[in-house]
């Protein structure tokens, strides 16, 4: 198992080491500094400004000073916000993000598993219709359209919820963790389903049955630990899908996360909160990748076996 | 004789009579088929279709909401709504069969190499498809949109660049299976390049799964390319496609819903056509993607 863990984290390191190069050299070779402004900026102030953000040393040097700094955990300075450093932009907007997340992970998998049972149960009736064809439409619908319909509809006509903002008035967390988490609910609806199916047909459950268990029991007991692997494996990447995508969602309910703060950095050219973010959420994305995988191989006793664990 | 009873044999049983039978079965498959072909030609029809031009303003009429005249009603300029909403999915649609193509085209030479070459080579590009996997997608998108500036051939490329793995991933399975067969045996021993075996014979074997995820990668390809437009980072105007419209309609959709409502519809509807079409694809040619 340890030896599992360890090979993947260290598959990890050159990955984000791809990250950041690429972020990093993406970023230098784009037309139009942070310094770009409307207003001419004087050369003098200019020149002082890019030696106070080592901007004036060769590309290599900058790369290799920023990488230093990235293993002491030190992201760098803002270019946008003075005073400000990326760490501290990092830390203010994380929390939001996370919390977002989080809600919409819950909505996703109680959602999304509940309709996946009751469809694998009933297969080919309405009870499997009904829900997968709404599983279908969430996931031809983008959190982009889904968001502003749902702010209309309870919002605006029938005045249930707030239309914006976070932790301000209550409820305001409602429309905003439904609409980041539905597209994924419908994922996990469509994996419950074929994954629970494919272990109903099984013989354990068939002697299950035949012992005279009740229903109930042959579901939730035997059935769906198998059938929830797949889910499981699902898990990381969602969350770590649902963090780092969640800029949208937190651009139209006007939520003070991280999404918002790379959105603006990105328009603004704000070097070091660009790079910043995307190695916070790269290094997010292979954590739970990495974490999911030990979930899902501890979940199945054939992978747990294979991995030499009793 | 013996040869017109192989033809009979052949047509009586080929896959893809096979395929073709078991897809007009498969009723929301069709429904989605159809729905697809409709949309498509009112779309490239959309001057003849509409009586309005794509920019002629009412500025008198304003944005009104639907009526005889203007079926799905206009926007603030009084254009009215179902021809942009039309001119709109030229673009939408566009861009989604070109970034495809990109996609397709990437992925299945990468993939397809990978497979044939084997050993050490195929490590190295699969290894390259697992790490491309494991970076933070919307965020690049994002990322490059913003620093190359939006321009329309770049969103193609983006999107391609995007959407080609798990395309190679589902050729190089394929052409690892196919390559133990004899008829490329046989193809070997006639002293054929390792290129004209890939092209020839390797890839027209692989079609299948590469047809069903060419449908299914379709939607998903539109749908980046809506959310790429609606950050406003994508299609500019006077040109808009359905992401941008969509865009337009949460600005004033207090006042006017239908503005949002409409544009949301044709891009959803047209994405659930996509889908139960390439699901009823992946049924009729019986083949496993990593979807579920």
């Amino acid at each position: 198992m340890w030896r599992f863990i360890a090979s993947r984290v260290l598959q990890a390191i050159p990955v984000l080491f791809i990250v950041i190069t690429l972020t990093f050299f993406l970023v230098r070779f784009a037309p139009g500094g942070p310094f770009s402004t409307e207003k001419a900026v004087v050369p003098e102030v200019k020149r002082a400004l890019e030696a106070q953000y080592q901007l004036d040393q060769p590309l290599l040097a900058q790369f290799g000073s920023y990488l230093t700094d990235l293993v002491h955990g030190d992201f760098g300075p803002s270019f946008k916000y003075p005073g400000r450093t990326v760490n501290e932009l990092i830390a203010a907007g994380f929390p939001a993000t996370a919390e977002l997340g989080l809600y919409a992970l819950l909505v996703a998998v109680v959602l999304g598993m509940a309709a996946g049972i009751v469809a694998a149960l009933n297969p080919n009736s309405w009870r499997d219709y009904v829900p997968m064809s709404a599983a279908m439409i969430g996931i031809c619908m983008p959190t982009f359209l889904l968001g502003p319909l749902l702010v209309l509809i309870f919002g605006l006509w029938l005045e249930w919820l707030p239309v914006s903002g976070w932790g301000e008035v209550s409820g305001d967390k409602i429309l905003p963790s439904i609409t980041l988490g539905a597209a994924y609910a419908a994922y996990i609806a469509r994996l419950t389903r074929s994954g629970m199916l494919e272990v109903l047909s099984q013989d354990y459950i068939r002697t299950a049955r035949a012992k005279g268990l009740p229903e109930y029991v042959v579901v939730f007991k035997h059935a769906l630990r198998g059938g929830v692997i797949p889910v499981v494996a699902f898990l990381g990447p969602a969350f770590a899908g649902l963090l780092s995508g969640s800029f949208v969602v937190e651009t139209i309910f006007q939520v003070p996360g991280l999404g918002r703060f790379f959105v603006q950095a990105a328009f603004n050219r704000d070097y070091t909160l660009i790079l910043g973010s995307t190695v916070f959420f790269a290094v997010l994305i292979v954590v739970f990748n990495l974490l999911s995988d030990v979930l899902a191989a501890w979940l199945n006793p054939r992978l747990r076996a294979g991995l030499g664990v009793k | 004789m013996n040869a017109t009873r192989i033809e009979d044999y052949e047509q009586g049983t080929s896959l893809w009579r096979d395929a073709w039978i078991r897809l007009r079965k498969n009723r929301l498959a069709v429904i989605g088929g159809m729905t697809l072909i409709v949309v498509t030609l009112l779309c490239l029809l959309a001057p003849f279709v509409s009586p309005y031009g794509y920019e002629q303003q009412d500025l008198v009429l304003g944005a009104a909401g639907p009526s005889a005249r203007h079926w799905l009603g206009t926007d603030v300029f009084g254009r009215d709504l179902l021809t942009r909403i039309l001119y709109g999915g030229r673009i939408s649609l566009m861009v989604g069969l070109i970034a495809t193509g990109v996609a397709l085209i990437i992925g299945v030479t990468w993939g397809a190499i990978a497979g044939y070459a084997g050993g050490r080579v195929d490590a190295v590009m699969m290894r390259f498809v697992d790490i491309v996997y494991a970076l933070p997608f919307m965020i690049f998108v994002v990322l490059l949109m913003v620093v190359f500036g939006r321009n329309l051939l770049l969103l193609f490329l983006v999107i391609g660049a995007v959407e080609w793995l798990t395309m190679a991933r589902i050729v190089r399975g394929q052409v690892q299976g196919l390559k133990q067969l004899e008829f490329i045996e046989a193809a070997v021993s006639l002293g054929l390049s390792g290129w004209t075996i890939i092209r020839r014979h390797l890839i027209p074997n692989a079609i299948g799964p590469v047809i069903v995820y060419t449908t299914l990668t379709i939607p998903s390809v539109m749908l980046l390319e809506a959310f790429i437009s609606f950050l406003g980072l994508g299609i500019q105007p006077p040109q808009s496609s359905w992401g941008s419209l969509i865009a337009e309609g949460v600005e004033t959709m207090e006042e006017f819903p239908w503005l949002l409502i409409f544009p949301g519809m044709a891009l959803s509807l047209t994405l659930f056509a996509l889908n139960f079409l390439g699901d009823g694809l992946r049924d009729a040619l019986d083949v496993r993607t990593s979807r579920d």
